[in-house]
């Protein structure tokens, strides 16, 4: 690019004048407003700002000027040149904005396209509501206690007062281990953790006990001979049947909503005395059902309650085998069936679809109950 | 037990308005565990009446069947003519008839219909068609006397009746009778009760037949009643059969209905023999050794010397409170009769009923202990009813009646009040153990001295009348309160972990899959887990519930691949599963498995003894997988599952139990021996992964490239490492290195990238080996792996110098660990 006022054409002079400038500024505007893209805007840019420009050429004329005219001509040339070239910045800023806007669009997918390529996983609702029941209690400074579940029959009847000859240890259905007489079982029950737990640690005892437990039932709709419980002990001084009542209502308060109805009734348990079994009002028929064939229920058949659990305050025999002082201690306990919870809870109609390990069981629940 | 309202109100005057449900629930209130209340007979309706055959006429039909087409009387209009199958009435006789617009139990309506040639305007009801009884053999005909033509017959016979079916618990062996539930249902209603056991006792006479007790722990108390010239012709009436009907029993015959229904009434055992074929005294005794019996289900059994027998002159005729034997049984043509009423032992009948695999009414409620005051009222009630139904003489009786272990219990007036938790009352605690049957002395300072009914002998310590008085107070009126606990410590360690890696294997896509814990031989053997694995050591159920599967697992791999082939069966081809258990490994040598006393706690060697006769039983947690890991989508095609897959999901659960796994090449079944990885934790081996062997899977009928990894979660979780030191970040900017090794093929990658680990040194940030190349350009039998190194110092920004000696460091040990050279 040449200096200015080195050398000019003579010729073009001429173009300095008041209308000329003027018609090159509008020129110059007409044509950048006109421009409809970016690379047309670059020709404009350089049709009319430009080296070769008219406004160009008209501002390097204006040194040739006699010295009272260029004031005014500097003026007028330099306020054509300004407009000229704040119309290119502000139409090339409209003109990027819309090219990025462009490209937003023709990068724009269909976003409901399917993209389930990691596969994906659940846990079991076993194990998951007894988890929930694990936290509820821990959070209320209950421990969790596990035992094994090739058991001592020991510890699985007898100190739990049940003795050999007493009729619910022939209703318990025991899988025996090895020889029926080696004193091996599967466990019938969670309650020998119980037991494991009054001969380790001193009260107060606040603890609770989830786990698998076996029967000899063959797997139909409603029966399973392996299954999941989750037991309660508490002892400590003082401890009254309020106590026991106060805390399965919490809990099943924490179970099944805030407007669960429960019922306790007189019950037989070798391992606590007095026994209760805690019922639940049917929330599907609301008792409705009961003697009134017309609107039989599924979910209660027809009973109005549904059978929770058990409990009871511990039998003094039992606290007296795992050397807690009955006289100064007691305690209660309590024992519900997950199972029996899920299918209450959650509409699980099926035994065997808990058991089959088919994903279709699981996957909706997900990693949380 | 069965009980019919119409029954329990004979002996409790309970409401007339009051119905089976609200009965019922009065019972639950009070401990009595009510499952259902039947309606029997209220599926009848329309007209059921008494009728009187007027005349009949016998017909023989081409089908063989002789009909006879009747003319019977029923009350208003004319007589109604009927088409009979039956032969077994008269003219003259009253029976049931069903008329046109009439339903019987179960749905059946009666229409007047076109049969054998007749149009029959009715029907003429057998027993069971009332569901009075089983007997089809003829038409039901009533005694002539006791009915009106026209009558209506549902009201006559008692059809209709609401049945409480009642799970008696172990506790509550009085309940089962009608005597038991009408004094609980007395009490709930606070209404009188009429014990049906105040029979007045007939003369002992001198006719009786002798009894003796030889063992006095088998019997206490033994009553023979004799009676003679039994009416033959003589049946059990109507409203006794629709009664033991009602209660779930068969009628037989007039004997053996009126020792049923005593039983059912009373709630005691009844036995009757045969006078005739009985020979000599009836003895109580213990089976002597080699004795057999056959008893009444026409089983000939071994008897045990501990077995509780009634024994003649001859040997043993009966199992004591269980089955009678067949060589004394009555029939039809037995006039005289020996009544035995006894109360045995409870734990004697429980075990001769459990050896014996023998469980009958009698044997129930013994076991669960029949009120020894009984047998004279019992015997009583039978000889009453006999007399009054069967025409019979009555010829005396004999009695045994040894001591009994007398209860009383000391019981503090106020301590069921501190059970409950809430206040009762001394005169409250008082009403509710009179009104259980018990006799108290009521001495002041507090202390009631209690002395339980002898229909009781659950009673025995102050918590049994805690439960008493409490349960007649309701249970429903304790309140409710919270203990306060102490602080808790939470989870356990182990707890949490378990919990976690859980979580972690479902976040990495895999579904949890609890199995049973059985499992059999085929299985393994399906596997190639062979003779000799220590998989195969396990244990064995003595009752399995499939002798296919008699085994506990010792490993969880095969009940999870079961669940993945039944996956795979149902169309979910694409599948991973999970499962966190246990096995179950057998002790060496088996130990004897202590039993201690329970008088007490056990010395701690006596538990220790306990814990050491029990099998290790650790935690494992495996996954299994088939099919596509990634799905196939419009994206493209998918990724089948693969080892790396398998060992990954292992370093997932080491991950989560924050422990660190070594890899190494593994051989172990069921796996491919080239895809196997054998998965350490500080040297010991814990676990392996990688692909099925491909005919492992092929025999299980698994997809080919079925995936598995088995950790011991135990032994993972054994020993927790060193606590972490906090790591501080450096700010100082990163050296990147890049080195390409030549090796052997066969040289593991991982012991490579051990090696540049050690020789790199402190300033080594990470290792990632980024490619794998085999191919013409290393030669044959040889691999290139490529890396990058990253080096940091924690202080300073490295030098060139110091970072090329680093990575010469490097690379020299691991030519000196692996052959390595630098690839040029
Ligand atoms: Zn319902």
């Amino acid at each position: 690019m040449s200096a200015p006022n080195k050398s000019y054409d003579p010729v073009q002079v001429t173009t300095l004048n008041a209308e000329e400038v003027d018609r090159a500024r509008d020129a110059a505007l007409a044509s950048i407003a006109a421009a409809a893209d970016l690379e047309t805007l670059k020709r404009v840019r350089l049709d009319h700002a430009g080296d070769r420009s008219p406004l160009a050429l008209a501002n390097r004329e204006i040194g040739a000027l006699p010295p009272a005219a260029r004031a005014e001509a500097g003026k007028r040339v330099g306020s054509a040149r300004r407009a000229v070239s704040d119309a290119l910045a502000a139409r090339q800023g409209e003109l990027e904005q819309a090219r990025d806007e462009q490209v937003l669009v023709e990068e724009a997918v269909d976003v409901t396209l399917p993209w389930d390529r990691s596969p994906r996983g659940a846990r079991h609702p076993l194990t998951t509501i007894q988890e929930r029941v694990a936290d509820l209690f821990v959070a209320m400074g209950y421990e969790v206690v596990e035992g094994p579940e090739v058991e001592a029959e020991w510890f699985n009847f007898d100190a739990l007062n049940l003795g050999p000859d007493h009729p619910a240890r022939s209703m318990q259905d025991t899988f025996w281990v090895g020889s029926p007489d080696a004193g091996l079982v599967l466990r019938t029950q969670t309650s020998p953790v119980q037991i494991r737990t009054m001969m380790r640690r001193d009260p107060p005892i606040y603890v609770i006990a989830p786990g698998r437990v076996f029967r000899t039932d063959e797997l139909d709709a409603t029966h399973t001979p392996v299954f999941s419980q989750v037991e309660g002990l508490v002892v400590d001084e003082g401890i009254t049947m309020a106590h026991l009542r106060g805390t399965l209502t919490h809990f099943a308060t924490e179970m099944f909503g805030a407007d669960v109805v429960t019922r306790m009734r007189p019950s037989y348990f070798p391992f606590t005395e007095p026994s209760a079994e805690m019922d639940l009002r049917c929330w599907v028929c609301h008792g409705e059902s009961v003697g009134n064939p017309e609107r039989p229920c599924r979910t209660c058949s027809s009973e109005g309650w549904i059978e929770w659990g058990g409990c009871g305050m511990v039998n003094p025999r039992v606290l007296t085998a795992c050397g807690v002082d009955p006289e100064r201690y007691s305690g209660f306990a309590f024992g519900m069936g997950l199972e029996r919870t899920l299918m209450s809870r959650y509409g699980a109609e099926d035994m065997r679809d808990m058991v089959e390990g088919d994903v279709r069981f699981a996957l909706p629940f997900g990693m949380e109950l | 037990m069965r009980v019919p309202l119409s029954w329990l109100r004979e002996h409790a005057d309970l409401p007339p308005d009051a119905t089976g449900h609200e009965v019922a629930t009065r019972l639950v209130a009070a401990g009595l565990e009510v499952e259902t209340v039947d309606q029997p007979g209220h599926d009848i309706a329309g007209p059921v009446v008494v009728g009187r055959v007027l005349s009949f006429e016998e017909e023989q039909h081409a089908n063989g069947k002789t009909i006879r087409w009747c003319s019977v009387e029923t009350g208003e209009g004319d007589p109604r003519g009927i088409v009979c199958g039956a032969l077994n009435f008269a003219v003259g006789d009253l029976v049931v008839v069903a008329l046109p617009g009439a339903t019987l139990p179960g749905g059946f309506a009666i229409t007047a219909r076109k049969t054998y040639g007749h149009v029959s305007d009715g029907m003429i009801c057998s027993a069971r068609e009332l569901e009075l009884g089983e007997d089809h053999t003829g038409i039901l005909v009533l005694d002539t006397g006791h009915a009106e033509v026209g009558a209506d017959a549902v009201a006559l016979l008692g059809l209709r009746d609401e049945v409480l079916d009642i799970a008696v618990t172990p506790d509550r062996g009085y309940c089962l009778s009608i005597r038991g539930v009408a004094r609980e249902a007395a009490t709930a209603y606070d209404v009188a009760f009429h014990d049906p056991a105040d029979v007045a006792l007939p003369e002992s006479g001198d006719g009786g037949r002798q009894g003796r007790i030889e063992d006095p722990t088998a019997a206490d108390r033994l009553v023979l009643r004799s009676v003679s010239r039994l009416d033959p012709q003589a049946r059990t009436p109507l409203w006794m059969q629709r009664r033991l009907t009602h209660c779930g029993m068969r009628p037989v015959a007039l004997a053996v209905d009126v020792t049923n229904y005593v039983m059912l009434e009373l709630g005691q055992p009844l036995h009757a023999f045969d006078a005739r074929r009985f020979d000599g005294d009836v003895v109580v005794r213990r089976a002597a050794p080699g004795e057999t019996l056959e008893t009444l289900d026409h089983v000939r059994r071994e008897l045990h010397p501990e077995d509780i027998v009634i024994a003649d002159g001859r040997g043993p005729v009966g199992l004591a409170g269980t089955m009678g034997g067949t060589a004394t049984e009555i029939d039809a043509q037995s006039t005289d009769l020996v009544i035995e009423a006894a109360h045995f032992s409870p734990a004697g009948v429980a075990r001769m009923s459990r050896r014996h695999k023998l469980a009958s009414e009698a044997s129930r409620r013994f076991e669960r202990g029949v009120d020894p005051a009984l047998p004279p009222a019992a015997s009583a009630r039978a000889v009453q009813l006999l007399q009054e139904l069967g025409g019979v003489t009555y010829g005396g009786s004999t009695e045994v009646d040894l001591p009994r272990p007398d209860v009383t219990i000391s019981y503090p007036v106020d301590r069921a009040e501190r059970t409950a938790g809430m206040p009762i009352g001394p005169d409250t605690v008082v009403a509710h153990l009179q009104a259980v049957g018990a006799v108290l002395d009521r001495p002041a300072g507090g202390v009631l001295t209690v002395r339980p009914p002898s229909w009781r002998p659950d009673l025995l310590q102050p918590a049994d009348l805690d439960e008493e008085v409490i349960r007649l107070v309701g249970y429903e009126s304790i309140p409710t309160a919270l203990p306060s606990a102490p602080v808790g410590r939470g989870f356990t360690a182990e707890q949490r972990a378990r919990r976690r890696i859980g979580q972690a294997l479902a976040a990495a896509g895999y579904v949890e899959a609890p199995c049973y814990p059985f499992v059999g031989t085929e299985v393994l053997d399906l596997l190639g887990i062979g003779e000799g694995d220590p998989r195969r050591h396990a244990l064995r159920l003595a009752n399995p519930l499939s002798e296919e599967e008699p085994f506990l697992r010792t490993s969880l791999l095969p009940g999870l691949l079961l669940a993945l082939r039944r996956n795979d069966r149902r169309g979910m081809h694409d599948v991973g599963l999970f499962e966190v258990g246990n096995v179950y490994l057998p002790a060496d040598g088996s130990s004897e498995v202590p039993r201690p006393s329970v008088g007490g706690r056990p010395s701690d060697d006596e538990l220790a003894a306990l814990d050491a006769a029990l099998p290790d039983q650790p935690w494992h947690v495996a996954v299994v997988a088939a099919g596509l890991r990634e799905p196939a989508g419009w994206w493209g095609p998918g990724r089948p599952v693969s080892w790396a897959d398998a060992v990954e999901a292992a370093r997932v659960v080491a991950r989560a139990a924050g422990v660190e796994l070594d890899i190494g090449h593994g051989a172990e079944a069921p796996w491919h021996p080239g895809r196997c990885a054998e998965l350490r934790r500080q040297g010991a081996v814990v676990g392996h992964a990688g692909e099925l062997h491909p005919s492992a899977a092929a025999r299980l009928g698994l997809p080919a490239g079925t995936v598995a990894m088995e950790l011991d979660l135990s032994s993972l979780l054994e020993h927790p490492g060193d606590p972490l030191q906090a790591p501080r970040v450096s700010t100082f900017p990163v050296a990147t290195q890049d080195v390409a090794l030549v090796v052997d093929a066969h040289v593991p990658a991982g012991e490579v990238e051990a090696a540049l680990r050690a020789g790199a040194g402190g300033l080594l940030e990470s290792v990632h080996l980024f490619d794998v190349y085999r191919g013409e350009q290393v030669g044959e039998g040889q691999a290139s792996l490529a890396y990058t190194l990253r080096f940091r110092a924690p202080d300073r920004t490295l030098t060139v110098e110091e970072v090329s000696a680093a990575r010469a460091e490097a690379v020299a040990e691991a030519g000196r660990r692996t052959g390595a050279v630098q690839r040029g």
